[in-house]
């Protein structure tokens, strides 16, 4: 069985973070997936989901889900990351304060995106935006 | 280690007096960085944070973790508490410092949540 869809993400918007990725979470749970393999995918797109709300104006989560492969693709059309190799750090960080008073900002969203995924790729562009792609290769059974 | 157990141990308060408190926990995650939390913690944990926030809830919900307690007597607002029902998530209110409350919980052999591997 495959599903494919996308949810948009407004940036800014911090009432609504988090909302893509339980909506994803619950696909998953409803297609019978293992459930340490849907945290890991939850974990993963919520660390995009909000990069793209603390960063930048808007973006876009796309999925495609098999029963062998999980492929998160999150695109957005934020200032971009000028040296990746630096934000793939753990706690580096450029957020200001007012992020880091909502409990984020700490440096870990890229590392933990990347800890989470079988595979992870990031590509960006300075003054155009990032894309950021992950698969999962699910687990079998429940647990 | 016991929910209620725990509900006494930090002298908490119980947001929802409906909800089980017999549920089991396994480990617990100190931090107000919600990054380390999805980082470091493992489901059945118990999440202690300074953050009263909606940020908590929603972290909790992503990570499997069905029970928040906020440190120092802060009360979270109307809407985390309406996003905490939703998601079935058990709030408590501590009057504790998350440095005491940690303190007390490991002391009676709550353990840290371990690392999962890269």
């Amino acid at each position: 069985m495959k599903k494919e869809g996308f949810f948009n993400i407004v940036g800014g918007d911090f009432s609504r973070s988090g909302e893509a990725s339980t909506q994803l979470k619950q696909i998953l749970h409803s297609m019978g997936i293992n459930n340490d393999t849907i945290r890991r995918a939850s974990i993963s797109t919520f660390e995009a989901e909000m990069n793209v709300i603390i960063y930048t104006p808007a973006g876009m989560l796309k999925y495609e889900i098999d029963d062998d492969i999980i492929k998160i693709i999150v695109q957005d059309m934020g200032p971009g990351i000028e040296d990746i190799d630096l934000a793939m750090k753990e706690g580096y960080s450029t957020a200001p304060d007012w992020v880091r008073e909502m409990g984020w900002g700490a440096g870990m969203g890229l590392p933990n995106m990347k800890k989470n995924s079988d595979e992870f790729k990031i590509d960006s562009v300075p003054g155009e935006g990032t894309t950021v792609e992950m698969i999962i290769y699910p687990k079998k059974g429940r647990e | 280690m016991k929910l209620k157990k725990i509900i006494e141990i930090l002298d908490a308060v119980v947001l929802d007096e409906t909800r089980d408190i017999d549920m089991e926990i396994n480990w617990a995650c100190a931090t107000d960085l919600m990054s380390e939390v999805l980082y470091y913690s493992q489901k059945d944990s118990i999440l202690l944070t300074g953050l009263a926030k909606s940020q908590a809830v929603r972290t909790a919900e992503i990570a499997d973790i069905s029970v928040v307690a906020f440190t120092r007597g802060k009360e979270p607002d109307a809407e985390t508490i309406e996003l905490a029902k939703k998601k079935n998530i058990v709030i408590l209110i501590t009057p504790m410092s998350l440095y005491l409350a940690s303190g007390k919980l490991y002391a009676e052999g709550l353990e840290c949540s371990p690392v999962t591997k890269d």
